[in-house]
């Protein structure tokens, strides 16, 4: 292997895997540490339970995703679930979470924890019903906030009001059901911390536009997963904060993340947890990829830049929102929501075509694979439709189908295969054949 | 008499055609019956039901991905293959994840004058949802206003939404009857009478309905009713299977599918905030699984209500291929039904076109099963 680039591990690696197993842990043990447990859906509004006196949030998508490593596991899910006459090809999160509370099994050890309460949202058609199913099973109360999903950026006086609201009312709700007293402290700091945390990934992505990139998508895998489980807490904004001085020097001092860096490849969809090492793979093509709109967007919060190019957001309080009362962290954490990016994409097919080509020109890419991914319907929606725009603009794309946490649905050679024909077609060959 | 609105859905794109000379007037389609379809007639435009074709097809799914239901990929390739070309425009609210891809890869792909996505909150029974659908529905009233030049008057919503309060009020007589012993109505014709009032003018719809209720109030049914069943799914349009399991000893007394009762159940309950009472009307209908989100199932409080009301022996439940909504509910409606009123359901998952031999033989295990259980 010929290398370009000087290439060095991260130094925040174990810091962000420290991370990962405190949000597992806290969820378990949260009873036993007298916290109270809120069963919520992607990562939404998880700072307003931030006002309560000590508690965890139990988020089903991370913990479908990591199930989704262990085939066994996952498999034994799949089956308790499907002999319950749901479909298989209901979404796999759903199922590696409904499989595990089911058959009252923590992936992590023990009984599956019993939440106290529900916050419920819904982006895509499966989310409100599959906490509907655990609300029954648990018989646990809920409260549901309507979010309105545009294909634009829709942040009217009256949309803000309509979350704010919606949110304001959940705080009475949690209020009424724990018997606590809401700290607005603790809920205005967490809206802060929300603020930066986002935003500091946001232009820890940005500096991936460099050349070596100094981030690859395996571990911006591991790294942005406190922005969708922990974004309101004071040590993931440290967190971030650290991460991104540590990738700027990487950035000035041409460190890669792959050493041999000669194609710069883009992401689409969820990937199939059980097979990372398919990066790994086109490694060995010296292709780096450097990362997908669901790893920089889910969580990451961005927008046009005075020279027309996508960074990082300004958050509310560096535009001037106040952020001293509980309605004015209400109001700024609405407008936040609705300005995210990831939302337009999730409604409508055009949007992320959209993105998508501005990410490609930006960020320099050569082609994108997109994993079609059978796990999960709701970014899936536009897929075709993205395809055909990349294409129609001369971006090389190629699609492999498969599963992002049941491996049942994926075929390791016939994705390799493809890997290699996509590499071939543009110009690359095996740097160690 | 009944004989006319299979005629009419079959004939429903040279209807549309024609409506359209007749009037010099727009059409627009829309995909979900969750459009507020008053909004539209009162801007003069008719509004049609955008359904599949039911016919192999192979140009959708360049578009969309196949694992989305066959009733979205059957509808855009209807479509796509320029069996809509007399639209001017489409509409689609925040409905499910598969018919707005459908939505999106139209608007994409198929020349249009206007299109509109209207915000349709999910949580329909949520305590803020009204008046905030309600501001969605002003600003598609504006947009039809700026498209169509012309503004939408107050009058002009009203006799909306008497016509379709009437149309609503007909087909709520029509099914009254199937209450009966035996019903003088299949529900094959109920199906026939709901899915051709979605693409025809309402006007001359009811019209229609009233003759047909006329006929049906002293009809003598000449087949026996056997077992009475419910129907319940998603999009059930295709009155060939329905006809298939009327055949065989069965008559579908009820439905809650939108293209049965849950189109038109409910009425607007007309107030001076006519958008709002718009808005209340589509919040408070009897729901779509994916707008029944509340921990208490008011979807099954409904179904409970027709089980009862229409004395159902058996159900069928008719799920269109990786529907999701539909998947969510189905194990609970199953032993919902089995568990609250002894009511065995068959399952049966239908794709763009129906294996009618395979789903005859269940079918007629499924009402053995029943017979058996009635002696």
């Amino acid at each position: 292997m010929q290398n370009l680039y000087k290439t060095r591990p991260l130094k925040m690696w174990q810091k962000a895997k420290e991370l990962r197993l405190k949000f597992f842990k806290d969820i378990q043990t949260a009873k036993e540490n007298g916290k109270t447990l809120v069963l919520v859906d992607s990562g939404s509004f998880i700072e307003l339970p931030a006002g309560l006196e000590g508690h965890a949030c139990l988020e089903g998508h991370p913990y479908g995703a990591t199930v989704g490593m262990d085939l066994d596991f996952a498999r034994e899910c799949a089956e308790e679930v499907e002999a319950r006459g749901y479909a298989r090809d209901l979404c796999v999160y759903t199922r590696n979470f409904w499989g595990s509370m089911f058959r009252n099994r923590y992936y992590f050890g023990g009984e599956f924890p019993r939440p106290d309460f529900c916050i419920k949202r819904s982006l895509c058609d499966t989310e409100s019903k599959w906490l509907q199913v655990c609300c029954e099973h648990f018989n646990m109360p809920s409260f549901y906030i309507d979010f309105p999903l545009y294909p634009d950026r829709r942040t009217g006086k009256e949309d803000i009001e309509y979350l704010a609201t919606q949110m304001s009312d959940c705080i009475e709700w949690m209020e009424k059901i724990t018997g606590q007293k809401y700290n607005d402290d603790k809920f205005i700091h967490a809206a802060h911390n929300e603020f930066r945390t986002t935003s500091l990934w946001a232009e820890i992505c940005t500096l991936n536009k460099a050349i070596p990139a100094p981030l690859d998508q395996k571990t911006i895998y591991t790294l942005y997963f406190p922005t969708v489980v922990s974004r309101y807490e004071d040590d993931t904004v440290h967190f971030y904060e650290e991460l991104l001085a540590e990738v700027k020097d990487r950035v000035s001092d041409h460190i890669a993340a792959l050493a041999t860096e000669r194609c710069r490849l883009w992401d689409d969809g969820i990937p199939p947890w059980y097979f990372l090492k398919l990066y790994r793979y086109l490694e060995r093509y010296g292709a780096v990829v450097l990362g997908s709109i669901y790893t920089y967007t889910l969580h990451g919060a961005w927008e046009d830049q005075p020279d027309d190019s996508w960074g990082r957001a300004t958050t509310p309080e560096e535009r001037g929102m106040p952020l001293k009362t509980r309605d004015d962290a209400l109001r700024a954490l609405a407008l936040w929501y609705l300005e995210k990016p990831i939302y337009p994409g999730m409604c409508l097919p055009g949007p992320k075509s959209e993105q998508l080509l501005r990410i490609i020109r930006e960020w320099r890419i050569d082609g994108m694979m997109m994993h079609m991914n059978r796990g999960c319907e709701g970014l899936s929606l536009g897929a075709m439709e993205q395809r055909l725009a990349l294409l129609k603009a001369g971006v090389p794309v190629t699609v492999y189908e498969g599963n992002s946490a049941d491996k049942r649905e994926f075929d390791e050679n016939q994705v390799l295969d493809r890997l290699d024909a996509f590499m071939e077609s543009l110009g690359m060959k095996k740097l160690d054949s | 008499m009944l004989d006319v609105f299979p005629k009419q859905f079959q004939s429903r794109h040279d209807y549309a055609r024609e409506w359209k000379a007749r009037h010099n007037r727009e059409v627009i389609g829309y995909l979900c019956t969750y459009a507020p379809e008053e909004i539209i007639y009162a801007a003069g435009i008719l509004p049609v039901r955008v359904l599949g074709g039911h016919e192999p097809q192979d140009v959708a799914e360049r578009h969309i991905p196949t694992m989305y239901c066959p009733f979205s990929r059957d509808v855009l390739a209807q479509g796509l293959l320029g069996r809509y070309d007399y639209l001017d425009g489409l509409v689609d609210g925040f409905t499910c994840v598969h018919m707005r891809n459908v939505f999106g890869s139209w608007t994409l792909n198929i020349p249009l004058k206007y299109h509109h996505y209207i915000y349709t909150p999910s949580d329909v029974r949520g305590a803020r949802v009204k008046p905030y659908f309600a501001v969605q529905l002003g600003k598609f009233k504006e947009s039809l206003e700026a498209f169509t030049g012309k503004a939408i008057s107050d009058s002009s919503l009203d006799s909306a939404i008497d016509v379709y309060n009437r149309s609503r009020r007909l087909l709520r007589h029509i099914y009254e009857l199937r209450k009966a012993e035996n019903p003088p109505v299949t529900g094959a014709e109920c199906i026939e009478m709901v899915v051709s009032s979605q693409v025809m003018d309402k006007a001359e719809h009811n019209k229609l309905l009233e003759a047909a209720l006329a006929e049906l109030q002293s009809r003598r049914p000449d087949r026996e009713t056997g077992i009475r069943l419910m129907m319940v799914g998603s999009e059930v349009d295709d009155t060939e299977f329905v006809r298939m399991v009327e055949s065989l000893g069965s008559t579908v007394v009820i439905d809650d599918h939108c293209t049965g009762s849950r189109y038109f159940w409910n009425e607007v309950a007309p107030a001076t905030d006519r958008l709002l009472a718009i808005a209340s009307r589509y919040m408070d209908r009897p729901p779509c699984p994916q707008k029944d989100v509340q921990d208490t199932r008011f979807r099954f409080e409904h179904i409970a209500r027709l089980v009862k009301e229409y004395n159902v022996q058996g159900a069928l439940l008719v799920q269109q291929k990786f529907c999701t909504p539909h998947e969510f509910d189905i194990p609970k409606l199953k032993a919902f039904l089995q568990e609250q009123f002894g009511i065995p359901s068959l399952f049966l998952e239908v794709d763009i076109t129906i294996p009618l031999g395979q789903f005859r033989t269940r079918v007629e295990a499924f009402l053995e099963m029943l017979q058996l259980q009635a002696v």
